[in-house]
């Protein structure tokens, strides 16, 4: 596939290079000069310097037989006019593009084929709120990912010991929960991928992931390490966005919010627009300000501000006069790897959550969901089969029949949105939702050719 | 450094390289001039040796850094120019010793077409054909075609790529993915050489000359299957297929690429560079004609122009076909021609030299900081084709002169080391280093002369020119090596 990718930030590079190393020709705008030939260096992309919306440029950059563009710079107005030009001028099929700010979003008349033609929107800020608030609803969850509109959700954790799973065998999991269909579907054993069996024993500090229905999601988590009740006091550092966004969905969730934000008109604009919230202006990592706002019996502490080092100090400090759990947002994946589980709970990193909402429209065949597990490593789809007999590679072909790739296993399949038993003879048929997890990234490919329908079809 | 994956790499391309031992075999074979055995001992060693490297280490994945690059590029020149020397070796007619083998060889595979062979009429077909293919596969790069043909090379790829091709800016990719620009070199390579073969067929050539001397055509190399290289044919339309397609080859495949690509030939026009390089050899003919005629070299002004012409592309370009004995015209034209040759072509060509767009962007300094005199405040950006550039481009053409200055400096007391009179160690170093061919003085026709030592030196030269100093040098400073 020829993509274009505009702006070569932190989510356009990483596109450019989880899209680079699966073999398509990828072309990356930016108006820097030292970025473009840092990554140009690095991956095998061709880089084009100037700005995204010009034609000039779009055109120098292939615009005019690519098949996707992908609209990242840091300015919502170039990300929008470039796809309009594409658009235009070069009737680039599939347009992407990240807009941040709420007011365009509340318009929804105005991306459509006649005004604004942008095919799919990306809001990284909404992406997280939703992302912190399924965290919130699982308690000792690390990663929840929804399924079929969030009827049936992944959620990754850690085990311990408490869990009553925990030393056992998985098959026992049928015994100690017979009414709940759910299924293990991958285990990270000291950074290496375990595929699960019937045998498989898990140990603690295993993380495992597991997919279930939304009501029995607590359930299986109970299995596998003791669980906390969902806290209802909540802290949260830096009202942009994110914080002031996810300030306004807890508060009408009937949580305690305090939102603390250090810029004093932010400060009295946020808590101008909330209800119930309090909002402080001051320093999060201010320790008599958190003493004196109780953080030893808050539940949650969130730092949502936009650096990285003040995130994870401020977290640290929270954790350490008594926050029960400490969430921070993390863009560098270096770090990421450094703190969580350590120092703090869970680390959120919004370029991560971008690519892979990213990804679930760049998937070929009829692939709904994409997502990036476990910092990139592995990665999770949700495709739906199509055809019949004759022309789907899937259909009518028991699970033991069908070639999948190796490093990639079907994690559950979905029929009429509900959880199917899984066996070796299970029949796969049209219209079923398969959840594969590819531990190989580089098999993706081929997974993705297993949904695609050969031309008969049409 | 990661020795295990540099290794296997070069196991890999060792593996490939024997492949290309097998036509001349096969020719030697269908016409049973008792070659073949040698061809197919050196293809065995080849595949031996490259399964060594390769089988130990095949299942390591790491992906090569920028060292690893030069590394592996340095290696598999230095191990493929060894390797392609074994067959001369062992070759009964002629024969050569082991120095002499490795000259040639390097010499036929840095493109630079020095010899040491005489009586090349009655050397048996296959091993011409052999001479002339490892001009051919030395042209584009044999890591080129690597990349091109191995996709798992990968993004490592990149970093042998630029390592290997000509030119101080490395990252103008023909398409997104260094494979396709690969494969798209190679077939413009492959499409050149195939019609430039045609042509010299057409203008009267035999099958076999014509497809050795496109081969050393095509690649700039200029080894030819007889002693009197073009100048055997005595056919000005040899000659004219010759001027053309060296002119070809010593410009930007990207213009290749480009023309190809949009169907139009403007692009040869419009090409900042290509039209210095028309430039500097129609300057070089009128004045090599006029030299020519006031002299009275030849008697009649057709044969005047025809070999001025030749001798001027054929040189300037770093080819070093000749048609005549140009070391013997008025001292101050082979002097100058060798001048020309070491601007050599084009950048991404196939040509040798320090590549005009050095000397472009090296003459624009110089106009800058004059201009600076009279403008001290003035901000001066230099330009090539409408487009600034980087003054990290800028400087890394300023370290490659005084690389070269001092390269060329060091190996001419070299030669003079070995014996070797002033005119000939001038000129020798100048044609190994540009990887130009024949010299004047004792190497005017062919370096059977030259002390084994001198022949050495001048090997290395030789690469030096083919890697562009840089990828060479780079591998004796102790920074490299300490982790």
């Amino acid at each position: 596939m020829k993509i274009i990718i505009l702006g070569a930030g932190q989510v356009g590079a990483s596109m450019a290079d989880i899209l680079s190393r699966e073999e398509n020709d990828v072309t990356l705008v930016d108006i820097n000069d030292r970025l473009l030939t840092n990554l140009q260096d690095r991956l095998d992309i061709r880089a084009v310097l100037g700005v995204a919306s010009s034609p000039e440029v779009l055109e120098k950059a292939g615009a005019e037989d690519a098949d996707m563009v992908l609209a990242v710079t840091n300015s919502d107005e170039v990300n929008m006019v470039a796809c309009q030009i594409c658009h235009t001028l070069y009737q680039i099929p599939k347009k992407i593009a990240r807009v941040r700010n709420p007011a365009y979003l509340a318009q929804e008349k105005l991306f459509c084929d006649h005004s604004i033609p942008i095919d799919v929107i990306i809001s990284p800020e909404q992406i997280i709120t939703n992302q912190i608030q399924r965290l919130i609803e699982y308690p000792g969850a690390l990663q929840v990912i929804d399924f079929a509109d969030g009827r049936v959700r992944l959620v990754g954790l850690k085990a311990y010991y408490g869990g009553a799973l925990v030393g056992h065998e998985l098959r026992e999991l049928k015994d100690h929960l017979p009414s709940v269909k759910t299924r293990v579907a991958a285990i990270y054993r000291q950074d290496r991928a375990i595929i699960p069996t019937g045998t498989t024993i898990i140990e603690p500090d295993d993380e495992v992931f597991f997919i279930a229905t939304q009501e029995d999601i607590r359930r299986v988590m109970k299995e596998l390490r003791t669980i906390e009740e969902i806290g209802r006091k909540v802290i949260i550092a830096g009202a942009g966005n994110i914080g002031y966004q996810l300030a306004k969905s807890l508060e009408d969730a009937k949580f305690q919010v305090k939102l603390i934000e250090r810029n004093t008109e932010r400060a009295r604009y946020v808590s101008e627009q909330l209800e119930d919230t309090v909002v402080l202006n001051g320093d999060a990592a201010d320790e008599e300000l958190l003493r004196e706002e109780n953080i030893e019996s808050m539940e949650l502490f969130c730092s949502l501000t936009n650096e990285d080092e003040a995130n994870i100090l401020s977290a640290m400090l929270a954790k350490r006069l008594g926050a029960r759990r400490a969430m921070a947002i993390v863009n560098r994946s270096s770090y990421v790897d450094l703190i969580e589980n350590s120092v703090l709970d869970i680390a959120i990193s919004p370029r991560q959550s971008t690519v892979s909402a990213l990804l679930s429209h760049v998937r070929r065949g009829d692939v709904v969901a994409a997502h990036s597990l476990r910092r990139g490593v592995a990665e999770v789809i949700e495709a739906i089969v199509h055809g019949d007999e004759g022309t789907s590679k899937l259909v009518g072909r028991s699970l033991g029949e069908i070639k999948f790739p190796k490093g990639a296993t079907v994690g559950a399949i979905l029929r009429e949105d509900a959880l199917i038993e899984l066996h070796k003879e299970t029949v796969v048929q049209d219209g079923d939702h398969l959840i594969i997890f590819v531990i190989d990234k580089k098999k993706i490919h081929e997974v993705e050719r297993l949904f695609q329908v050969s031309a008969t079809f049409f | 450094m990661r020795i295990a994956t540099v290794l296997k790499v070069l196991g890999i391309l060792l593996v490939l390289s024997s492949l290309t031992l097998l036509p001349p075999a096969i020719i030697s074979f269908t016409l049973s001039d008792g070659a073949h055995r040698a061809f197919l001992t050196s293809m065995g060693v080849n595949l031996l040796v490259g399964l060594a490297f390769w089988l130990p280490h095949a299942r390591k994945k790491t992906e090569l850094r920028f060292r690893d690059g030069f590394l592996i590029v340095v290696l598999i020149w230095v191990v493929l120019s060894l390797m392609a020397s074994l067959p001369f070796v062992l070759l009964n007619h002629p024969q050569l010793s082991v120095v002499n083998s490795i000259f040639e060889a390097t010499s036929g595979l840095t493109t630079t077409g020095a010899t040491i062979l005489t009586g090349i009429d009655s050397l048996p077909m296959s091993v011409l054909y052999y001479r002339q293919q490892l001009q051919w596969l030395g042209g584009m790069g044999i890591i080129v075609l690597a990349v091109a043909v191995m996709p798992m090379l990968g993004v490592g790829g990149m970093q042998l790529f630029r390592a290997e091709t000509p030119g101080p800016v490395k990252d103008n990719k023909l398409t997104p993915r260094i494979t396709e620009t690969a494969k798209a070199l190679w077939f413009i390579y492959l499409g050149l050489t195939l019609v430039c073969g045609v042509s010299y067929y057409l203008a009267g050539m035999t099958v076999f000359d014509a497809i050795g001397h496109a081969y050393s055509t095509i690649a700039i190399g200029g080894f030819s299957t007889h002693d009197a290289s073009l100048g055997y044919f005595e056919s000005n339309a040899v000659n004219l297929v010759a001027v053309v397609f060296m002119l070809l080859s010593s410009l930007n495949f990207a213009l290749h690429f480009a023309a190809f690509r949009s169907r139009k030939l403007h692009v040869y026009l419009r090409d900042s560079e290509a039209k210095i390089q028309y430039f500097l050899i129609v300057l070089g003919v009128i004045v090599c004609s006029a030299v020519l005629s006031r002299f009275n070299v030849f008697e009649t002004l057709e044969s005047t122009v025809v070999q001025s012409v030749t001798q001027v592309v054929s040189i300037a370009t770093t080819t070093g076909f000749t048609t005549t004995s140009f070391a013997s015209w008025p001292l101050f034209l082979p002097v100058l021609l060798i001048l020309l040759s070491t601007a050599g072509g084009c950048a991404g060509s196939t040509a040798g030299g320090m590549k005009i767009i050095r000397i472009i962007l090296l003459f624009k300094q110089g106009a800058r900081e004059i201009s600076k005199l009279v403008h001290p405040n003035a901000l001066i950006p230099i330009k090539l084709g409408g487009k600034p550039v980087s003054d990290t481009v800028i400087n890394a053409v300023w370290g490659f002169l005084s690389l070269y200055l001092i390269s060329y400096v060091i190996l001419l007391l070299l030669m003079l080391g070995t014996g070797a009179d002033l005119v000939t160690s001038l000129s020798a170093v100048s044609a190994s280093l540009n990887n130009l061919g024949p010299g004047l003085g004792s190497v005017a026709e062919n370096y059977a002369s030259i002390t084994d030592a001198g022949k050495m030196v001048l090997a290395f030269a030789m690469l030096l020119g083919r890697l562009e100093l840089y990828t060479l040098l780079v591998l004796l400073t102790p920074m490299f090596w300490k982790s």
